[in-house]
C-alpha cells in the first residue's frame, strides 16, 4: 500500500467555530477507513474536504502528489478521481439508466451502454435500467447511487452513511458490494458510520472524532478490542453520552 | 362571446390577408423579445438563485419591483428613450431602434418580459435541494454543468418563467402602442388591433381578434403542459 490522501495540521471554520481540526492524517491506497463518531464531530465535513468540495482553512491535503489547500484549489481533474455517495440517494429526474450514466456522461463519454448494464447488474438493478429514477424504493435508490459512483471506478469512493435508514437486506448488500469494490478493484473506501458494527465489518482501520478532533486511529481489531484513548472506549461500549 | 368565435372561424377560414398579418406580426415581435428574454433571464435568474455575489439583493428587489412594473410606463420610458429628443435617439446610434417600428417594440417587450423570466427561473433553481448540487459537484461536474444540471432540475419551472414571460408579452397593449405607435400594416399586433376596433365600435371584429389571442395563449400553455408532463414522467 502506498499514502493516497495525506492530511497535515489541516483546520476547516465555519462562523468563526473550529468544525474539524486533524493535526495528521493519513489514507493508504486501496485500504477502507471508517470514520465514526457522535453528530457533529466533522464527519460530513471530513468528506465534502477528501473530495475537494470545500477546502481547510488552514493547513492541507495531500492527494497522490497534488496538493489541496485554502491557497491551491483542487482541479477538475483532479475532484473527477473521487466521488462520494451521500446518505440521500439524490437521484436526477431521469431513468435509472441515465443517473448511472451520469458522471460518465459529464467526462464525455458517450459510449458507456455497456459499463452501466455491467455496473446495474453488480448492484442487483439490471431489470430497472429503464425505470424513472424517482419511482425507486429507499434501498433500490441508494443502489442506483452506488452504482453512479462504482461506474466511475473512482481512486477513493467516499461513502456518507450510505445504509441509514435503510432495511437489513439492503444494508446487507450495499455492504457486500462495497467489500467486493476495495477486494476486487483496489478502490479506497472512506465510509462515515454511526454503525460501529459496519464499521468492524467493512474497514481496515477505523478514525474515531469527536468535537471536529482525531481521537484515535487504528487498524479495526485493536480499535475495538483495545482502544488507546479512554473516549474511544466509551463511544465503543455505547456508554458516551452527547 | 359565440359571435366572435363564429366571426374568427370565418377570418381564419377566409384566409384574411390583413389577420394573418396581424398574426404574424404579433408571433414575431412577441416570439423574438421572448427569445432575447430567455437567453439572458435564465442565466441572471440561475445566478441569482445558486450565488452569493454583491449587489445580489439590489438586483433581486430590481427583478421583483420589474415583474410588477406597469407595462404601459415601460412602453413610456422606452418612447422617451428612443424619440429624436430622448435620451438615446438623439444620439443617432444607427443600430438604435427607431420609434414606430417592431425593433422598438421588441424593445419594449424584451424589458417586460426580463425580470419575468429571470424572477421566476431565480425562484425554480432556488427549489432545488441544495444537497443535490453537492451530488453533482462530487460526481465530477464543473461550475457549468452544475449550473445546467440544476436548471434541468428545475426545469418544470423554467418553462413556467418562459411561460410567463410569453403570457406577458402576447397580452400587453399599452407599451407596444406606446412605441409601436399602431400602424397598420407595419406595427399594428392583436391587442392594439382588438383596442382599434373596439374604439371603432366594430365589436365582432375585435372579439374575434381576442379569440384568436387567446387560442395563441392556450396553445402556448398546452406546450407547457406537455413539456411539464413529459418532465414529471421522466
Amino acid at each position: 500500500m502506498n499514502t493516497l490522501y495525506s492530511l497535515r495540521d489541516v483546520t476547516v471554520h465555519y462562523g468563526g467555530r473550529t468544525v474539524l481540526a486533524v493535526d495528521a492524517l493519513d489514507v493508504q491506497r486501496g485500504e477502507a477507513l471508517a470514520v465514526v463518531g457522535p453528530s457533529g464531530a466533522g464527519k460530513s465535513t471530513l468528506l465534502r474536504l477528501l473530495n475537494f468540495l470545500q477546502p481547510p482553512t488552514t493547513g492541507e491535503v495531500r492527494f497522490d502528489d497534488l496538493v489541496f489547500s485554502a491557497a491551491c484549489t483542487a482541479t477538475l481533474a483532479m475532484r473527477r478521481r473521487v466521488t462520494t455517495v451521500f446518505q440521500r440517494p439524490m437521484l436526477l429526474r431521469r431513468s435509472v439508466e441515465a443517473n448511472v450514466a451520469y458522471g460518465l456522461r459529464l467526462r464525455g463519454q458517450r459510449d458507456c451502454a455497456a459499463a452501466i448494464r455491467t455496473t446495474l447488474a453488480e448492484v442487483g438493478l439490471a431489470e430497472r435500467a429503464h425505470q424513472p429514477a424517482r419511482t425507486l424504493s429507499g434501498g433500490e435508490a441508494q443502489r442506483v447511487a452506488l452504482a453512479r459512483a462504482m461506474v466511475l471506478r473512482p481512486d477513493a469512493l467516499l461513502l456518507d452513511e450510505p445504509t441509514a435508514n435503510l432495511d437489513p437486506y439492503n444494508v446487507g448488500l450495499i455492504e457486500q458490494i462495497v467489500a467486493r469494490l476495495n477486494r476486487d478493484h483496489g478502490t479506497t473506501i472512506v465510509l462515515v458510520t454511526h454503525n460501529i458494527h459496519q464499521a468492524r465489518r467493512l474497514a481496515h482501520r477505523v478514525l474515531f472524532l469527536l468535537d471536529g478532533r482525531k481521537i484515535e486511529v487504528a487498524d479495526t481489531h485493536s480499535f475495538f478490542e483495545s482502544p488507546a484513548d479512554p473516549r474511544t472506549g466509551a463511544f465503543v461500549r455505547g456508554e458516551m453520552v452527547y | 362571446m359565440i359571435g366572435g368565435f363564429h366571426e374568427a372561424l370565418t377570418l381564419i377560414s377566409g384566409g384574411d390577408s390583413q389577420l394573418l398579418e396581424i398574426v404574424l406580426l404579433s408571433l414575431r415581435v412577441s416570439g423574438i423579445a421572448l427569445a432575447i428574454s430567455t437567453l439572458i433571464g435564465l442565466p441572471f435568474g440561475a445566478l441569482l438563485g445558486l450565488t452569493r455575489f454583491r449587489g445580489r439583493r439590489l438586483s433581486v428587489a430590481l427583478v421583483y419591483t420589474g415583474m410588477a412594473f406597469p407595462p404601459v410606463v415601460i412602453g413610456l420610458f422606452v418612447y422617451l428613450l428612443l424619440s429624436r429628443s430622448g435620451v438615446l435617439g438623439s444620439l443617432g446610434l444607427p443600430w438604435l431602434p427607431k420609434l414606430f417600428t417592431p425593433e422598438a417594440m421588441i424593445l419594449a417587450q424584451v424589458i417586460i418580459a426580463f425580470p419575468l423570466v429571470t424572477g421566476f427561473t431565480m425562484a425554480a433553481v432556488q427549489g432545488v435541494d441544495p444537497a443535490l448540487r453537492l451530488q453533482v459537484q462530487a460526481l465530477g461536474a464543473s461550475r457549468w454543468q452544475t449550473t445546467w444540471a440544476t436548471l434541468n432540475e428545475a426545469r418544470v419551472g423554467v418553462i413556467a418563467a418562459v411561460v410567463a414571460g410569453f403570457g406577458g408579452i402576447i397580452s400587453e397593449v399599452g407599451a407596444v402602442m406606446l412605441v409601436g405607435g399602431n400602424i397598420a400594416g407595419q406595427t399594428r399586433v392583436l391587442t392594439t388591433a382588438i383596442v382599434l376596433e373596439t374604439n371603432k365600435g366594430n365589436f365582432g371584429l375585435a372579439l374575434a381578434l381576442g379569440v384568436i389571442l387567446l387560442c395563441i395563449a392556450f396553445i402556448a400553455n398546452v406546450i407547457m403542459l406537455h413539456l411539464q408532463g413529459r418532465s414529471f414522467d421522466e
